[in-house]
């Protein structure tokens, strides 16, 4: 408790040193760690695009750095130190193994505001924030359902994680519902970007006879083998519009502007506090890119009604009869999913065959 | 007309000017790199190797050249006895995520328990995890002949699979809401490797490195096993008739750098890391192997090489940070040290002359 304290004094007196009294045209300093490199085309570059978002916004008011390739563990909780010693008044962290460095140095730097994306632990001066990815997951998977000729849909997960798993789940819910038919092939291929296994996991669903790739992970080679074999698949991330019209029929694009936006101006504005954000559709977090002319018109207009639907708050993606998929009842009829639930998902819904690997 | 000479015997100057001159040569060559880019050379030279020692947050970033020195230094200390002896051990990365998981596994089945003799524990279970796991080449190469460089190699792809078994199955912490991940050993009291006096960095790890360098001295230039390596690096043949068997010889080169890498993974999971992920192999163990060489595989050496190669880490970070360079043009410095190295490694051993043609 002494060693905390008088680190806590230490690192007081240094910020003081470090950020002279903020003067009124003094711009606020916000810094970003990375997980991966700013051109990984998917998660991270997106993140980017929300730092970008924010120096087009604020202007000279505002001053963003960045440390990207930071190992998750010890060399995150440098960083995290050293951007907070580099005066950054705001950092967002933007990885789920950042989640206990963020909270060390919180510890630390009480004066100084973190945001930490996907995590679960929360602070005075430490927010979390994610997206409701599985809001767009019901919509590519309705046209999913539509579009499969073989009854087969492939999966490639990333992590067997409760975000990852809510997806799968709310995909294959809404493919099943326009298709009864419907059976969901997986394969995990435990990284977020790895373009080889990534080609290989397509190969071995599309070997199965998979006609439609959905994919967790971040690169665009599912998508280059679903071509080869004339599948179609949807961009992830990104919107991967390289592939239009096929096999890229539509993608969930990740879009963390308006987020970083609403911080930083709590930030300029003094009402900065923490909590835990959850925003999907609706907040223009999660968006539904460009369904391209491959899908039938009809389709088109389901999908695009389902999205505005969950965009209203008019329609949750898990809504209730929903059972497990041991048979055990998980939602009655007309029950949504309360958020607890979702965030620590472990289980597939009831029609999907397959085992989460533990 | 240049020609190149065999020396009679290695060149004692020239062993301690290469790797200084590969050190300038890195500069001038990275310094030449940055100014392609756009930024000023002299300035991101600076803050590489200068700021981290004696800029302004240098009174945190000092203490990290040891975090981030010492598992480098404990693995080369290991690894350079091999490499004197001609016995490659490229897989020390894997060595050391053996030694983090079985050293982390003797906490993790303990807990909630709190007892003194718990850390030792764990220090001697990472011990045993590396040394088995370099034990496998050992054995393999001396039963069947296998060529432990790829036996090693490959087993660093095999202990990367376990670590993420270990992180999503039977060391996921009970109470992380379904995320992948063991229990962060830094918040539990008697297995936690602290920082042992405050703003310093140190904790067990770079004592043990601190030890690890006078051990290996003391072997490689006292001790008869030392001699027996030496003898067996230099002339092989000769070594038999001086009484060495290959095969203990093998087996304890192997094993000593195992157990040392596997005593740094453990130092590392307990301490700075804190848990056990699927990312737990952050490259250390190949790092070290730059290191063992830059320092000519020289104990001391080891520990300066060490202590530079973190400072270009540190020193990376800092560049990004107030520079905007980006990641993977600090890797390219790193990755030039070596080139350069075993470029000017040939002065030790050849001379140049001129011959005179007529």
């Amino acid at each position: 408790m002494q060693r905390r304290t008088l680190l806590a004094t230490a690192s007081a007196m240094m910020m003081a040193l470090a950020a002279p009294a903020l003067a009124q045209d003094e711009p606020l300093k916000v810094g970003f760690i990375y997980v991966g490199p700013v051109g990984d085309g998917g998660w991270t570059y997106q993140h980017d695009q929300g730092r970008l978002a924010i120096e087009a916004e604020f202007g000279d008011r505002v001053e963003t750095t960045f440390i990207e390739s930071v190992p998750e563990g010890a060399d995150a909780e440098r960083a995290l130190t050293q951007l907070a010693l580099a005066g950054n008044q705001l950092i967002f962290a933007t990885s789920f193994g950042f989640m206990d460095p963020v909270i060390n140095v919180a510890q630390r730097f009480p004066d100084v505001k973190f945001e930490h994306a996907t995590g679960y632990k929360t602070a005075e001066n430490v927010a979390t924030y994610d997206a409701r990815f599985y809001e767009g997951r019901a919509v590519i998977g309705t046209i999913a359902g539509h579009m499969t000729e073989s009854n087969k849909i492939g999966y490639i997960g990333s992590f067997p994680i409760p975000e990852v798993i809510q997806g799968i789940n709310s995909s294959f819910i809404h493919a099943r519902k326009v298709n009864p038919d419907v059976e969901m092939r997986i394969v995990w291929v435990y990284s977020w970007f790895d373009p080889a296994k990534e080609a290989e996991a397509a190969n071995a669903l599309l070997a199965e006879g998979v006609d439609v790739i959905m994919q967790h992970t971040d690169s665009t080679a599912p998508l280059a083998q679903a071509q080869a074999a004339g599948a179609i698949g949807f961009g992830q991330a990104s919107d991967m519009a390289a592939f239009a019209p096929t096999p890229r029929v539509s993608s969930i694009i990740d879009d963390w502007s308006p987020y970083y936006i609403k911080r930083v101006q709590a930030m300029l504005d003094g009402t900065w506090e923490s909590g835990s954000s959850w925003a999907g559709i609706g907040e223009g977090e999660v968006v539904i890119g460009e369904i391209s002319e491959a899908v039938p018109e009809e389709v088109r207009a389901e999908a695009l009604a389902l999205r505005d639907a969950i965009g209203a708050g008019e329609y949750h993606p898990f809504t209730g009869p929903l059972n497990k998929a041991d048979g055990t009842v998980w939602l009655a009829e007309g029950e949504t999913a309360s958020d607890a639930d979702l965030q620590s998902m472990n289980f597939y819904v009831e029609g999907i065959t397959a085992q989460i690997p533990q | 007309m240049i020609q190149l000479v065999p020396r009679q015997s290695a060149s004692n100057t020239w062993q301690i000017a290469t790797p200084l001159l590969a050190v300038l040569a890195t500069m001038i060559t990275g310094g030449l790199l940055f100014a392609i880019m756009g930024h000023n050379p002299v300035a991101a030279i600076r803050t590489i190797f200068w700021d981290p020692l004696f800029g302004m947050a240098s009174s945190y970033s000092r203490p990290q050249l040891l975090v981030k020195a010492a598992p480098l230094i404990l693995i080369a200390s290991g690894l350079a006895i091999g490499f004197r002896a001609g016995i490659w051990n490229i897989g020390a990365e894997g060595q050391y995520i053996m030694g983090a998981i079985t050293g982390a596994a003797v906490a993790l089945a303990l807990y909630p328990l709190e007892a003194w003799w718990l850390f030792p524990a764990m220090v001697a279970a990472g011990l045993a995890g590396g040394w088995a796991w370099g034990m496998i080449p050992a054995l393999l190469r001396n039963w069947f002949g296998a060529s432990e460089i790829l036996v090693s190699l490959m087993l660093v792809y095999v202990a990367q699979r376990i670590a993420a078994w270990m992180a999503f199955g039977p060391m996921r912490n009970p109470q992380g809401m379904g995320f992948p991940g063991s229990r962060n050993l830094q918040q539990y009291p008697s297995a936690s490797n602290p920082e042992l006096i405050a703003g310093t960095g140190a904790h067990w790890g770079v004592v043990a490195a601190a030890f690890a360098v006078l051990a290996t001295w003391f072997l490689m230039s006292r001790h008869i096993r030392g001699f027996h390596v030496r003898a067996a690096g230099t002339a092989p043949r000769a070594a038999r008739f001086a009484g060495v068997r290959p095969a203990v010889l093998v087996a304890f080169c192997l094993g000593l750098s195992g157990a040392l890498a596997g005593a740094a993974g453990l130092f590392e999971v307990a301490g700075p890391a804190g848990q056990i992920t699927d990312r737990i192999g952050v490259g250390y163990g190949f790092t070290a192997i730059i290191v063992a060489f830059l320092g000519r595989l020289h104990p001391v050496g080891i520990l300066l090489a060490g202590l530079l190669l973190a400072l270009t880490y540190i020193g990376g970070e800092l560049a990004q940070l107030t520079m905007g360079l980006p990641a993977a043009s600090v890797q390219v410095f790193q990755g030039m040290l070596l080139f350069f190295l075993l470029g000017f490694d040939l002065l030790t051993r050849y001379q140049i002359r001129r011959r005179i043609t007529a």
